[in-house]
């Protein structure tokens, strides 16, 4: 198959695309305006006449276009006709079941898989902006074998005839070192290769390490469900952003948290934590501690849960009523931690015991999979490599020197181990120090298996023919074991069994996933500490110094912690869901250390542990802990790719190598510097305050009480007394025969996870800017998550501070702050401001309830942004696609092979011209056509945005409100003049979105009654 | 003098030819145009012919099928049906690739050629004496194997009959190049381009007959004119009129003329600078050379293959497809393969290099155009935007593909909204509020910006 023969790929052919650029000329943009000389008059004049010149003579000749067919047509391919195809996305972090939307033979969507039990239907952020991983230039692009300081292409047959005789001669262990792998028939591969060398041993390791967790469990992750349990109390687990599997747990916790006038009862969720994480933002009642403190309150809580144990020194009302809910609510809570800590993981496995969680909360026939590393047994190995008693050393897409906190000690090992190979799919921090490189073949160029869970399987399949000369990590080390069989006849034998016939297979491939069991669980290596034990341990922990900074190392939700997504500039740019930064790490610090130290934001100061020092820029974090630091791992590549180096700074080497495994916190002392380097924030400080109009929340024991006011609806003053907004218009009402599209966001459902996010901005071509332009203000994202905290004042300080002091002091969050979420979108009004300010009418509404906005009628007045109260629109203030000063941040527009990636119905707009969320309208189009063509109307359901598809929580409807059978109809009948709320109603411009209040379960009273 | 007239004398012949050749040219465009839509490949052939192919049961089982007893539903599924799998090689009066059809119900029994039509190999391999003849005849090519049931191959063969009939009843014959000619409506357009021949003849002659008078007077004047000057008895006031010249210079100094000429030279000019601005980017008659001189005007006009034959995805997706090499094998693989042209393809498959077609028809990416709303759902033609494509030796564009070009069509169109129940309620809707105004393609929206700019 040759993807590129495609007609669509025509449409961005290079001749034309040159030629289409011709119109303007290059005006180098970086100018400063006080610059003078730069740009004078005269060089002005000249530049416009030849403009005009070279206009008139571009357009005067039309280019020649070729039309190219395929040669050979396949036949499931129809030019412009989307292809799905099942598929699997795991990396080592999180576990998605896939659609991949192709196109023409190319990949450049990925959606949920609805047939999977796990993920169902959900995506996370990560895996949305995987596709644009696979068009990544900054992969090796075939074989290589190191001669001197740089790499000389090899050709397979000899790379392979090299690198078997030098594992045949090799006289030391052979070390395979991986992140986790859930493919039974990867580890079956694995296994055969070990077969030939019988001195390899396969060491897995997690960038975010669950080492503790599974000792703790023997040897897996506990079966996990959310959805039976009332009470939820996490240890520091940031289980709905990054822990274990954020988009199975996500889907299950919101599915506790609908409520509805015959449903009024929601989960409630305590979370225990240093930094402010997702989990801690949605926590109806969270607790910052400090990481050292972190054993205590397992303890703590252990006592008060099982009556047990000794004296703990750490006392809370909050946790006292945590653990009076998990008592009162046996066989239905759930206590999680994310501690690496064994003591803490075992006290953590005896309270679940004692609660009766297992068999309810924990499914005991469906533990997870997905985190397999052992601290310990790579801690041996790197002891080893220095020793001298490795003889060969493979790294499969591992890259341990830079995110394993011994990295330095991997890098000086790797320089004494005899063979090194590496499989990584790029020369990275750890790649490029090994003498061979036989690049994997990105994960949708490959077949594999997978058994995320016990019981629960899934297929991947190549959806495009490897775009480079890669293989298949499987495929090189059956190779080099002496086994020819391909990968994909390899994996048909392992699944035979599960698999009979062909029929049987073709479905399995056809739908992804299946059931039945291949993996056998990796045996615990070290016992689990019994309750005792573990509480002897908590209690001769060493004691921290009550002054002591003390930094709690955390995994981002977009970026991960093993950093090997650095290059995908998506994720670098999706706002972190909490402190709304894009591009780059910084030290999160509370508001207090910051006043004490006299820190403003952005000053860079210098964090050291272990002998490390790294050099970050503070942000002020509300919620984290006092006398806490927080930094994100997986930042600081250097040999990532152009998007992905130099972004922030590696803080892996500051965790703390204990001697029973990792602990991703540390003491640290901090240094300022006279550097300060800004932080690239998409949103800043906003407090809930005065926020009424936007944004509202009530409690679970008024929604009880009366579902019909836990939602304020503001009423205009008019002559004839306070009237409902829409009582008075400058516009005339829209008749929509047809079609009313509508969007309603559950907020109680909403995590703030950011999977809309990057889905939108796949699916809608939407630039990356890069990290000056955020702070420019100039983000191009169609879709935000606002994220406001609340304030510990109020307008009862109206007497004593003043109006002013207090609305002044109110913009300040708390220290603890609630968090609240709300994806922001153009919400499509009615009677839309900005339509009535366009001179040229480029934004117009449709007969369907959409604004439209046309891409090639604005001419960039802007006028219509300044009118949007919502603050939904974006304007392109530069050519993203050809100005060099993008082509780091937004190279996939610049390259052929980037371009593969561009959703081809959308346009890619122009410099000068404002764009904005279309509710998918190249979505609403195909729907209707597919229902016209079929001679009926469209069914609900078939027509869906991109966010909507793509919310793990199902907290986005989207459809007709004009069918009036339509789940957004049913919706919006029921929640009307309950949580239904637009926001700012008052202005009156009658939006197509629809907001649910957000329902906070604060009150411990609750549960306690509910079940007495 | 005369000279001077002489030598001008064939420029002005020359431009007054050209004038009206090229009215004649924009005559015959005209009844081309108005033809397009009667004539060649009905894009709803096949739909009539699975309609018919259901209805067909009957008709076979009251037995009545063969010669002019034959239902009027069987042949014209057998028209649609032999259109999409024969006429790549066969036609009914004339020897295509395989033989002509006309009487083959005569020469052959039906029961011989249903399983002949099926799978002829197997009956040659039997040995039969005609089928091994045939085989023979035609170069050892073999006819593939159709899976057409019974009642298909039946209302094939009633269609070839009818057809033989109504070719026997035309006295001329097909004109061969002129696909209209096998429905009776050629005749009445050869009677129009006849008639429209003789007004250029009469007008031709017309303008000679002026120029000769033209002619003669100047030459008469001058003739007269030395007459007089060879007279003495002139007064002063005869030799002034004789001698007479018209004064240039009073006329060139006119303010009123100046005005006049002016004002008409700034008219053409803005006219002729807006049309030529308007005409920025406009390719309507882009007629570029392909790479292989493919023929539509063969393939769709005489040969009648359905458009969706080789365009396979017109009915389903945004694309129309540019075939792929693989569908001109599929005849091209017996028919004509010493043609240099066939050649290219059987060279672009050898060495795996795809035909770079010139595209002609190019919207700009900012517009969204999807060609099934179009044929599938609407219903349109393709000659309805792609004009007389079975004419059309090499392919150009007709239409001028732009916005208004769009827009107008979207104005005056009617919905196709017949048996489509996405349309029933706002059919409906549209009547109860405007009694009698048709509900186009605009009054459901079809104008609006975001319904193509995306």
């Amino acid at each position: 198959m040759k993807y590129w023969k495609g007609i669509e790929e025509l449409e961005s052919a290079p001749e034309f695309m040159q030629s289409a650029f011709a119109e303007f000329m290059p005006v180098k943009e970086s100018h400063a305006s006080k610059d003078a000389t730069a740009a004078p008059r005269r060089d002005f004049l000249k530049l416009m006449g030849f403009g005009v010149a070279a206009a008139t003579l571009a357009s005067c000749e039309a280019p020649v276009r070729k039309a190219i067919p395929y040669l050979n047509k396949p036949e499931e391919i129809d030019p412009a006709i989307s292809n799905f195809y099942a598929s699997t996305y795991f990396t080592g972090a999180d576990y998605n079941a896939v659609l991949v939307k192709t196109r023409e033979g190319r990949p450049i969507k990925l959606e949920g898989n609805p047939e999977s039990p796990i993920t169902n239907g959900g995506l996370s952020a990560r895996a949305q902006a995987a596709v644009l991983s696979l068009y990544d230039g900054g992969r090796l692009q075939n074989f290589a074998i190191k001669s001197g300081n740089g790499y000389e292409k090899a050709e397979v047959a000899a790379f392979d005839r090299a690198v078997r005789s030098k594992l045949a001669a090799t006289t030391g262990r052979i070390a395979i070192v991986s992140p986790t792998i859930i493919s039974p028939t990867t580890k079956r591969a694995i296994a055969e290769f070990a077969a030939r060398y019988p001195n390899t041993t396969h060491v897995m390791y997690d960038a975010q390490s669950a080492s503790a967790l599974l000792q703790a469990n023997g040897g897996t992750v506990p079966g996990y469900d959310f959805s039976r349990a009332n009470i939820v109390v996490s240890l520091d687990a940031d289980f709905l952003g990054t822990w274990i599997s954020p988009v199975e747990y996500g889907r299950q916790y919101a599915m506790t948290r609908k409520v509805n006038r015959d449903k009024r009862t929601m989960s409630r969720h305590y979370q225990f934590e240093t930094a402010m994480t997702l989990s801690g933002c949605n926590a109806d009642i969270r607790v910052p501690v400090k990481p050292s403190e972190m054993g205590q309150v397992a303890l703590a809580l252990y006592n008060a849960v099982t009556g047990a144990g000794g004296a703990s020194a750490y006392k809370n009302d909050k946790l006292t009523q945590a653990a009076r809910d998990l008592t009162a609510n046996r066989g239905a809570s759930l206590v999680i931690s994310g501690s690496n800590d064994p003591a803490v993981q075992a006290l953590v496995t005896a309270m679940n015991a004692a609660l009766g969680s297992v068999g309810t909360t924990i499914n005991p026939n469906a533990p997870s999979y997905v985190r397999q590393g052992d601290d310990a047994r790579m801690a041996a190995l790197v002891n080893d490599m220095n020793n001298g008693s490795v003889g060969a050393v493979i790294f499969y897409n591992a890259n341990p020197v830079f995110n394993h906190p011994l990295g330095a000690k991997v890098k000086s090992g790797i320089a004494k181990v005899p063979l090194t190979i590496s499989m990584n799919d790029r020369l990275d921090e750890t790649g490029a120090l090994c003498q061979y490189a036989a690049p994997d073949s990105h994960w949708l160029e490959s077949w594999n298996d997978y058994e995320p869970k016990r019981g629960f399987l899934s297929l991947a399949q190549p959806v495009i023919t490897p775009l480079f000369s890669t293989r298949q990590g499987q495929e090189s080390l059956l190779r080099w074991a002496g086994n020819n069989t391909t990968y994909y006849q390899y994996l048909r034998a392992t699944w035979r069994a599960l698999t009979p016939n062909d029929a049987a297979w073709d479905k399995v491939v056809h739908d992804g996933v299946a059931t039945g069991t291949a993996l056998a669980a990796a045996p615990a290596t070290t016992a689990a500490l019994s309750p005792a034990a573990a509480i002897d341990q908590i209690g001769r922990a060493p004691k921290t110094a009550a002054n002591a900074v003390e930094l709690a190392l955390y995994e981002k939700v977009g970026l991960g912690a093993a950093g090997c997504e650095a290059n995908n500039p998506f994720l670098q740019e999706l706002p972190d869901p909490v402190s709304k930064a894009t591009w780059g790490n910084y030290v999160a610090v509370p508001r207090k250390m910051a006043v004490d130290n006299e820190w403003e934001q952005g000053d860079v100061i210098q964090v050291t542990a272990n002998g490390y020092t790294v050099e970050l820029p503070v942000l002020i974090q509300p919620g984290q802990a006092n006398g806490t630091v927080g930094i994100a791992l997986g930042y600081g590549r250097t040999q990532s790719g152009k998007a992905g180096d130099q972004v922030g700074a590696n803080a892996a080497p500051l965790a703390m190598a204990a001697s029973n495994g990792l602990m991703y916190r540390n003491v640290v002392t901090l240094k300022k510097t006279d550097a300060t380097s800004p932080i690239a924030q998409t949103q800043t400080h906003h407090t809930i305050m005065d926020r009424k109009p936007v944004v509202q929340e009530n409690t679970l024991a008024q929604y009880i009480k009366n579902p019909k006011e836990v939602t304020e609806y503001e009423k205009v003053a008019t002559p004839d007394g306070l009237e409902k907004p829409n009582k008075v218009s400058l516009w005339q009402d829209y008749q929509y025969n047809n079609h009313h599209w509508g969007m309603m966001i559950d907020l109680n459902s909403c995590i703030g996870c950011g999977s809309c996010v990057i889905g939108c901005q796949t699916e809608n071509n939407t630039a990356v800017v890069g990290k000056q332009e955020v702070i420019n203000r100039r983000e191009m994202h169609w879709m935000r998550i606002d994220r406001y905290y609340s304030s510990d004042h109020h307008k009862d300080e109206f007497e004593t501070v003043g109006k002013v002091g207090t609305y002044a002091a109110m913009e300040d969050p708390s220290d603890n702050p609630q968090v609240i979420f709300q994806p922001m979108m153009c919400q499509q009004c009615n009677h839309a401001p900005c339509e009535t300010v366009c001179p040229v009418l480029a934004t117009t509404h449709s007969s369907e309830g959409l604004n439209q906005m046309t891409y090639n009628r604005c001419i960039g007045t802007r006028y219509c942004a300044n009118n949007c109260p919502y603050k939904v629109r974006r304007f392109n203030w530069f050519s993203y696609y050809s100005n060099e000063k993008f082509e780091t941040v937004n190279g996939h527009m610049f390259t052929d092979l980037g371009r593969m990636v561009l959703n081809p119905d959308v346009t890619v707009r122009a410099r000068g011209v404002m764009e904005k969320c279309s509710f998918c309208i190249q979505r609403i189009q195909l729907g209707k056509l597919e229902a016209k063509k079929q001679k009926r109307r469209p069914m609900d359901g078939e027509i869906v945005s991109a966010c909507a598809q793509s919310c793990p929580t199902e907290a986005i409807v989207f459809g007709d409100m004009r069918d009036p059978n339509s789940r957004i109809s049913q919706l919006m009948r029921r929640e009307d003049g309950e949580r239904a709320f637009h926001a700012l109603e008052s202005i009156n411009v009658q939006p197509n979105v629809t907001y649910l209040t957000k329902i906070r379960n604060a009150e411990s009273e609750f549960f306690a009654k509910e079940n007495a | 003098m005369n000279s001077i007239r002489l030598r001008s004398l064939p420029h002005l012949l020359l431009a007054l030819f050209l004038t009206f050749a090229g009215a004649q040219q924009a005559a015959a465009q005209q009844t081309g145009a108005a033809d397009v839509k009667k004539e060649g490949v009905v894009p709803g052939a096949t739909d009539g012919a699975t309609a018919a192919t259901a209805a067909a049961p009957d008709a076979g089982g009251s037995g009545g099928n063969g010669g002019g007893g034959a239902d009027a539903a069987a042949i014209s599924a057998g028209d649609a049906l032999f259109k999409n799998n024969c006429a790549q090689c066969h036609a009914v009066n004339e020897v295509v690739v395989g033989p002509a059809l006309a009487g083959i119900t005569k020469r052959r029994t039906v029961s011989w050629l249903i399983p002949w039509i099926k799978n002829s190999s197997k009956v040659v391999a039997s040995g039969d004496e005609y089928a091994v003849a045939i085989y023979n005849k035609y170069n050892k090519q073999q006819m593939p194997s159709f899976a057409l049931s019974d009642q298909e191959i039946t209302s094939i063969l009633a269609w070839v009959n009818a057809e033989e009939g109504k070719a026997t009843a035309t006295s001329g014959g097909p004109t061969v190049g002129n696909a209209a000619t096998a429905d009776g409506q050629a005749d009445g357009g050869g009677a129009e381009a006849g008639a429209g021949k003789y007004v250029d003849i009469l007008l031709i002659v017309l303008v000679v007959v002026l120029i000769v008078l033209v002619v003669t007077l100047v030459i008469i004047g001058n003739l007269m004119k030395d007459v007089l000057r060879g007279r003495k008895d002139l007064d002063g006031r005869d030799v002034e009129i004789l001698e007479q010249r018209f004064d240039w210079g009073k006329m060139y100094r006119s303010p009123l003329l100046r005005g006049i000429v002016g004002a008409v030279f700034a008219i053409v000019l803005v006219y002729a600078g807006v049309q030529s601005v308007m005409a920025v980017g406009l390719t309507q008659g882009y007629q570029p050379t392909q790479p292989i001189a493919f023929s539509h005007k063969l393939h769709a006009g005489e040969h009648q293959i359905n458009c969706a034959y080789c365009h396979t995805s017109v009915y389903k997706s945004k694309s129309a497809n540019i075939p792929s090499a693989n569908i001109c094998m599929n005849c091209h693989s017996q028919i004509k393969t010493e043609s240099p042209e066939i050649k290219k393809i059987y060279r672009a498959i050898e060495r795996k290099q795809p035909i770079q077609w010139v595209r002609i028809h190019n919207l700009p990416d900012l517009a969204y155009f999807n060609h099934s709303q179009h044929t599938q759902v609407a219903g349109l033609q393709c000659q309805t935007c792609h004009g007389p494509i079975q004419n059309m030796e090499v392919v150009y564009q007709y239409s001028a593909l732009t916005m208004g070009w769009c827009i107008n069509c979207h104005r005056e169109m009617p919905v196709n909204a017949k048996d489509n129940k996405y349309y029933d309620n706002l059919v409906k809707l549209h009547d109860t509020k405007n009694a009698g105004a048709p509900f186009t393609v605009s009054s459901n929206g079809g104008t609006e910006c975001s319904k193509c700019h995306y």
